[in-house]
This record gives C-alpha cells, structure tokens and sequence, in this order.
C-alpha cells in the first residue's frame, strides 16, 4: 500500500503551500477591508452613522412653534400657510437651542418678499407676482401688508 | 529539546502568521455593530420625495437651505439640488412638424433666483423644475463604484461614504441625472443625501423647509400614514428618465414632455 503512495510528500507540500495562500489571502482581505463592511451590503456600515452625524442648521418649523405659537397660528390662519418659519426667517438651529444668548434674525421685507413676489414669466400663472417697483414706488412691503398674514391691514 | 533549523522556521513562521492574523480580526471583533440611534430604525422607511412643478416659483430658497445645511463646496458648479429654467418657444406655423428645442438655464443654479429674461406674451412656455438626486432604488451609480463607497441604504437613500470614495469619478459618469459632483475641498464625489441627519431625526429635509410654496414634499413609502400616498394617487406623476429603469423615487407632477 505505501508503494501507492510513495511520493505523497509532495502532494502534502503542495496542499501546505494552498492552505498558505488562502490564509494569505484572509489576511490580506482582512487588512485592507474597513470594519463594518459587509454587514448591510456591499459598503462600510459605519457610513450611516457617518451621515447621520452631520450638525443641523435648520431647526423646524416645530422647534419654532414651542415658543412662538402665536405666530405660527396667524400664518396658519393666512395666505402664507404653506410657509414654514425658516423658509424667510432662515436657519435658526442655532437660536431654537439657546435663545437666550442667540438672537433671531429679522429679514429686510424689500429683500425677501422680493425674492418670492418679483415678477417672472417662468412663475405660475396663480401665484401672486407684482412688478416691485411699480407696485411699492420705494415703499417697504410691511407698510401696507402684515409679515406673517399678507393681507391688508 | 532538541530543534534543528528546519523544525524551527516551520514552527516560527506558523507562529508569525496565526498572531499576525489574530491580531488583524480583533479589531473586527472591537467594532461590533454600527451605533444605532434611539427610536429610528431603517427597515421602518423608504424615503422618496414628490415635486410638483407647477407650484415652482424659482425663488431658490432650496438651493439656498441646501447649500447652508449640508456644506456643499462653495461656487457655481456645485450643487446637491438645482434649479432649471424652462423655456420653450412658440412653434413657428410654417414649421408646425418641426421639434421643440427647449432652452434651459440654471443661473448658478438657481442661487440667486432668475432674473427675468424671457418677455411675456409671445407664446413662450416657461417654467421650473427644481432637481436633486432620484435615490434610485437600482441606482447606475452605485452599480459602477468600484470600491463600494456609494450604495442604497436600508431606508431607500443613496448614499456616499466619503472616508472610503477613491473619487475615481464613475459615479459621476454614470448618474442619468447628473446629481453627482466631485468636491474640490476633498477630491471626493458630492451629492444629495436626502438630508440624512435630519430625516433619522424626525425631521423634513432642508429643501424642502425651506421651500415657500410647498413644491417639494418629503415622502415615506412604508409609512402608511404619509400623505405622500394620497399625493400620488390623485395626481398624474412621473419620474425623469423612467426609460432608464434606474427606479427613480422622486415623483414629479405636472412634468413637462420636454423636461429629461
């Protein structure tokens, strides 16, 4: 029987030398590939939190209402319903955490209702544009209009 | 014991290689699972986002939110979220077979707003159409990354892992929608992650925040509640480029033939 198997040394060498490189390979892989990968898909699952860990700027219009209630009725009650807070005032993250030592910012009226009301041939037909200079002749928009409901005072 | 010099090269290199593999998967065993944050669990959502075209006012206020919340390299070729300018004039009535050529223009991307440059009253379609990222749910992107640096996450979110993108630039290529953008700060791919931080924190994007007339709307698929589900039944949608089978999932209504 031994006789059949004489040169099986070489055989078990070979294998040596297989095994050698598939654990070569593992380590390998194990060194180049991050923690984490593969445990979702074919990424790091790390990421996630990665883009998750980003800082807010924009606090919403719910941190807004937990102080200024009164004022997110007389929008929600007006023609700017749809408008959240920070969609004129800007990002007030930063005043919705501390606002005591953080002051909100108040918008220039000429500045912003501009931005939404100037007239433009690209706008909707429904929605209410006016040619500014020929409409306010200079004047701010809050001399004649409310801030939070446009209508007429 | 006695050990010739054969015996101890075998047992000393056996010795290096087991520790030296050993000691690489430790870290592995450190690292455990991925933080997971209290009261949000992936498998529960699958965000999309509905825009309706015709409440586009072009005032830019989304680019504007967009660019302030999430960093985007400062300038005017990089944006997470964009807006166009239509314009399509009238047909001529000798050339009534001839094809619309619709001009289209993104003035830094709408930043600033649009100047008023077309004149009313001759003929002319106008329009906006306010672009992002589609959050493909089999998304060309991802298909392409070599290193698996951008994927689909658990919620429906195309993502980009920036501590592992090689910026090879496929992704850029391969976006139908060109959403995509190499940063110039960190010389990796860019683009909409859906707000990410703020949609696992109960929050709606940036974008649409900030948007006045309601034109863009956060939606959850798997949330049975979302109004995002009325929205779609009532009103007659369409994806960009659904040629391109890519499962786009932000549903415009009131698009125009002529928008690609």
């Amino acid at each position: 029987m031994r006789q059949t198997f004489k040169d099986s040394e070489h055989l078990l060498r070979l294998a040596a030398l297989f095994a050698a490189g598939i654990l070569l390979f593992f380590i390998t892989r194990a060194a180049l590939m991050p923690a984490g990968f593969g445990e979702l898909g074919h990424y790091r699952s790390g990421s996630l939190q990665d883009n998750r860990s980003h800082r807010l700027l924009f606090a919403g219009s719910a941190a807004c209402a937990e102080c200024h209630d009164d004022v997110v009725q007389t929008v929600s009650a007006g023609k700017h319903t749809s408008v959240h807070c920070e969609a004129c005032h800007g990002p007030h993250q930063a005043h919705a955490s501390d606002p005591t030592t953080v002051a909100a910012k108040r918008p220039d009226p000429l500045v912003l209702c501009a931005t939404c009301h100037e007239k433009n041939v690209a706008k909707p037909r429904q929605f209410p544009q006016v040619d500014i200079q020929e409409h306010a002749a200079g004047a701010s928009c809050t001399d004649c209009h409310q801030a939070h409901s446009p209508a007429m005072e | 014991m006695t050990m010739n010099r054969r015996d101890f090269l075998e047992q000393g290199g056996k010795f290096i290689l087991l520790t030296g593999a050993a000691a690489l998967a430790w870290d592995h065993v450190l690292a455990g699972q991925p933080e997971q944050a209290p009261n949000y669990s992936m498998n529960d959502h699958w965000w999309a986002m509905f825009i309706d075209v015709e409440k586009c006012i072009g005032c830019g206020n989304c680019v504007r939110a967009c660019k302030a919340e999430n960093d985007v390299a400062p300038g005017p070729s990089y944006f997470r979220t964009w807006v166009e300018r239509y314009h399509i004039p009238k047909k001529s009535p000798d050339h009534l077979e001839a094809e619309d050529h619709p001009m289209v223009d993104s003035p830094n991307g709408g930043y600033d707003g649009f100047p008023e440059k077309y004149g009313d009253g001759d003929g002319a379609k106008n329009f906006f159409v306010p672009k992002l990222c589609n959050h493909c749910a089999h998304s060309p992107c991802v298909q392409v990354c070599p290193v698996g640096a951008t994927y689909v996450s658990p919620d429906g979110v195309v993502l980009v892992d920036k501590t592992y993108c090689l910026g090879c630039r496929y992704c850029v290529q391969a976006c139908p929608y060109g959403c995509r953008f190499i940063d110039p700060r960190t010389h990796t791919v860019d683009k909409c992650n859906l707000c990410y931080h703020r949609i696992t924190r109960g929050l709606t994007t940036a974008c649409c925040e900030a948007c006045p007339t309601g034109a863009r709307m956060l939606g959850d698929l798997k949330n049975p509640k979302d109004p995002i589900h009325e929205l779609l039944r009532d009103h007659t949608v369409q994806v960009l480029k659904p040629q391109m089978a890519t499962g786009a999932k932000v549903y415009y209504n009131g698009l125009d033939g002529s928008v690609r």
